[in-house]
């Protein structure tokens, strides 16, 4: 349990883990319910209220998520920033990335869309729970070839990453043969192939391979519940959820006595989510532990949420894709790599992303009008992003870069009159790309 | 800034860029129109713009640039021997090897295989149980021309059927879930240069791990004619600062998640600088047009190793979809079509540029399929898989020999490897690249390595 203060630094990097930022006056008034308080209205939040701007293209007309190409990333991400409750959106996003589905294989952004209303209904609850219901998911079914695991032909695809990505983890505790039980008790799911595309998902006995499996050494007539149960139960679980869990809002992994606290509080919780991300967000290493790398679609968020901006433009769909993650299309079912956000292509995403951000504000440099003084243009900027906390090598770099360029303005009258104005463009632009925007 | 030009004065540096850009002139028609070729110095004239200035000049031979570290990395790989290059291409998903070298020749293949067995189609000349998959005929068109060695079974003893453990094995060049750098990056790691990024280069939208270093900066960009950098309403001078700012803003102490922020912003940085020359480019033949980057990408990459950039590793991933557990037939051909026609088109780039001597290309799984099917017409995952290495100095020799079905299957009915990636991955270290491999692969000296190299 985090002991030390709780003021506006601390509740600015809760809504950082927790969401997808604060909007101006946020992390002040989090400050003011304390570290429990806080910690309590994000993960029992009220009944949810969209706040600022309505989403449409950039025709003005409103989103079609289930239709329009895009329309689905854009749809999520007004969610992330009008929200009221951030964390059961920021838990949806950490759903999509553990049981990773990806549009490109399921071929439906309807049945996208309502598993990702699953993650949001089911997100805090039991993990047992939310199991089960991804087995039986459509999109799941389509995307692991559960539907088309019969008992005349089985497909190990969802068994294998079922145990390997969803619950136990890599070689623990589970062997080649287990896959292939696991695929034998999860056979039964069907769908058929319409018109509109695949339809009638279900659980039809009759492909069901009734015989007796062995899974981890037990021997049962075991049915798809069970397979779920099985996992579950299985001893590598509880560790395995709770470091993967843990990893989401802390960069570095938790000390074994936590480690052993959080895992006790999940089973004895009958693997309740909502308690051990308590836990978590309670914890001193979420406080005095080092900055997380933000997902590129938190980045997104996270800008627009300062300037109260909506989502007016289709832009963000490859924009976020540029940086490394367009939602609703993970690069495999392993997900994001969470730990590799930033490298020199993502980069150059953020970067554009940041123009993007800003561009309907840029002024218009012939118009002139701006103090020919560095430190008066940086605080303009800063006031533009709201004043979000930077370190002493980032204004020394701002600085730098704002005094060289106004110096080269002198002597000459048009760039002195052009200049300023240019510079405080470009120190909006090098504040969003910063690093303390980029990690928090 | 450099560390490889500290020592020099100002005439072995003009030199130095003298003969870089001799050599990044080869072969680039990139000739403003209607300008004259300089007289006598063979050098074609091209427009540089010039990191920090914002100009752009029309440069002979570089004799008169400002002097930056990139620069002098661009002049130093250029100047001295022209070092070789290695493209990694990953076929992700676990290819199916029994589809891309089919066993027709093997009496139990039809069995195993009662829908998805190929029939027909050219034999595979060293082995006439194997034929090529018909998408393949650009590799089996360089094969003929002894500019291919084929991998029928590679793998590793004790494969693990996970995707993301095996590739990762294969990333970092050992069996080991723990290493977290990759092998090319650990090479890098020894003997790169603190100012080249593009040394490890990926071409895709984000670094393959395979590169990964500990040290030495190492680059992404998803298509090499495209590295820009906007700001509306900010030009010219200002522009120029604001450029250098994002290297400014790399200068981080302290916390790790601020250090590695910056640490990138850095790397964008040197990045940004050394892709400057690099605006557009024309290439000698024509590849296919696909919606996917990966064509395109290879075009880029034969321009940039014509116009004399410092590359050294690259790792591409190959278009398709190769985790086939359903309806394998399809998809299969139209990811190797599109791999192995642009790949044809690569080599043939390489040649007319005079470049193809200093590539070799190596084609990989992270595993191979199931020998027997599934039932829903696809396979599940499988051990030993397929690769090839392909250039003009290859043996053009198979490396291990096609196991046989029926005493080639492990207890699990999985393909058994005959030729091991981290015997390969030696045998490239040193036959290619020129390094001991005990200094880049754990236990190098327990595997025997294959002539690769003619």
């Amino acid at each position: 349990m985090w002991k030390g203060k709780f003021r506006v630094a601390q509740a600015e990097r809760l809504l950082w883990r927790v969401g997808f930022g604060p909007r101006p006056g946020e992390a002040e008034a989090l400050a003011r319910l304390g570290l429990d308080g806080a910690v309590r209205s994000l993960t029992h939040p009220r009944a949810e209220r969209l706040v600022g701007p309505r989403p449409h293209d950039q025709n003005g007309y409103p989103l079609a998520p289930y239709d329009a190409w895009g329309h689905d990333h854009l749809w999520w991400l007004d969610r992330m920033i009008r929200t009221s409750r951030p964390l059961v959106e920021r838990m949806a996003l950490i759903w999509h990335d553990w049981f990773a589905t990806s549009n490109e294989g399921v071929g439906s952004q309807r049945l996208m869309l309502n598993q990702n209303a699953l993650f949001r209904r089911q997100g805090l609850g039991s993990f047992h729970d939310l199991l089960v219901e991804v087995t039986a998911d459509p999109a799941m079914l389509l995307w692991l070839n559960g539907g088309d695991n019969s008992k005349d032909s089985p497909n190990e695809n969802y068994g294998r990453e079922m145990m390997e990505l969803f619950t136990l983890g890599h070689g623990s505790g589970y062997t080649e043969n287990d896959v292939r039980e696991q695929a034998r008790a999860l056979t039964g799911f069907r769908y058929d192939w319409t018109q509109s595309g695949p339809a009638h998902f279900r659980y039809d006995p009759t492909y069901h391979d009734t015989g007796v499996k062995t899974i981890f050494g037990i021997k049962g007539r075991f049915k798809w519940r069970d397979s779920c149960k099985l996992c579950v139960s299985h001893p590598a679980h509880a560790p395995f959820f709770v470091l993967k869990l843990w990893s989401y809002f802390v960069p570095v992994p938790p000390d074994h006595a936590t480690q052993r606290e959080l895992q006790k509080l999940y089973v004895s919780s009958g693997y309740g989510i909502r308690p051990v991300v308590e836990a978590i967000l309670k914890h001193p290493q979420l406080y005095d532990g080092p900055r997380l790398v933000k997902p590129p679609v938190v980045y997104t968020a996270g800008l627009l949420r300062r300037i109260r901006r909506g989502i007016d433009t289709d832009d963000w769909v490859w924009l976020d894709a540029m940086a490394g993650q367009q939602l609703f299309y993970p690069p495999n079912v392993g997900g994001w790599d969470d730990t590799r956000w930033l490298d020199t292509a993502t980069w150059r995403g953020r970067w554009w992303i940041a123009q993007e951000a800003i561009d309907p504000y840029a002024l218009d440099p012939s118009r002139g009008g701006k103090p020919d003084d560095a430190t008066k243009l940086i605080a303009g900027a800063l006031r533009f992003w709201h004043e979000p906390p930077l370190e002493k090598p980032t204004r020394t770099a701002l600085h730098t870069f704002a005094h060289r360029a106004l110096h080269d303005a002198a002597g000459q009258d048009w760039k002195k009159q052009q200049y300023p104005p240019m510079v405080a463009n470009a120190l909006r632009h090098l504040i969003a790309v910063s690093p303390e925007l980029q990690a928090a | 800034m450099s560390d490889d030009c500290a020592h020099c004065d100002g005439l072995s540096r003009s030199r130095l860029l003298h003969k870089a850009f001799a050599e990044a002139g080869r072969g680039l028609p990139s000739i403003e129109p209607g300008m004259p070729l300089p007289a006598g110095t063979g050098l074609t004239r091209r427009r540089f713009v010039v990191g920090g200035l914002g100009a752009a000049l029309a440069v002979y031979g570089g004799a008169h640039l400002g002097i930056r570290a990139f620069e002098e990395g661009i002049a130093a790989a250029a100047a001295g021997p022209a070092q070789p290059v290695f493209v990694s291409i990953f076929l992700e998903g676990g290819a199916d090897g029994l589809s891309v070298l089919s066993p027709q020749g093997d009496s139990l293949y039809t069995s195993l295989r009662p829908t998805l067995a190929l029939s027909g189609g050219t034999p595979l000349a060293e082995d006439s149980r194997l034929y090529w998959h018909p998408a393949l005929g650009g590799i089996q068109q360089l094969y003929s021309e002894k500019k291919v060695s084929v991998l029928p079974a590679v793998g590793y003893t004790h494969p693990d059927q996970s995707h993301f453990t095996s590739r990762h094995y294969w990333e970092v060049g050992a069996t080991d879930a723990q290493l977290n750098s990759g092998w090319l990056g650990r090479y890098l790691d020894k003997i790169g240069k603190q100012n080249n990024p593009l040394q490890g280069l990926s071409l895709d939208d984000t670094l393959a791990p395979a590169l990964a270093t500990t040290k030495m900066p190492v680059a992404s960009i998803s298509t090499p004619d495209d590295y820009s950098f906007y700001s509306n309403r900010v030009w010219g001078e200002v522009e120029q600062r604001m450029l250098q700012g994002i290297g400014l803003l790399g200068d981080q102490h302290g916390d790790a998640g601020l250090v590695t922020a910056g640490t990138v912003s850095k790397q964008v940085d040197r990045l940004r600088r050394q892709l400057l020359p690099f605006q557009s480019y024309t290439s000698p033949v024509t590849y296919p047009t696909s919606d996917d980057p990966f064509p395109k990408r290879l075009a880029g990459l034969a321009a940039m190793l014509g116009l004399g950039l410092p590359l050294h590793c690259v790792a591409l991933t190959a278009p398709g979809s190769y985790d086939t557990h359903t309806n394998e037939a399809g998809a299969l051909s139209d990811g190797l079509q599109l791999t192995s026609d642009s790949l044809l088109a690569f080599q043939r780039d390489l040649e007319a540029r005079g470049l193809a001597d200093r590539v070799l290309v190596h084609v990989w799984t992270e595993f191979g399929r199931r020998a027997q099917e599934n039932g829903d017409s696809g396979t599940d995952h499988g051990a030993a898989g397929t690769g090839f290495l392909i250039g003009s100095r290859v043996t053009g020799t198979m490396v291990g020999e096609f196991p046989g079905l029926q005493s080639g299957l492990d207890a699990d009915g999985n393909l058994i490897e005959t030729a091991d990636f981290r015997a390969v991955y030696a045998a490239i270290l040193e036959q290619w690249m020129g390094v001991d491999a005990a200094a880049v692969i754990p236990n190098a000296s327990s595997f025997t390595r294959p002539t690769l190299i003619a």
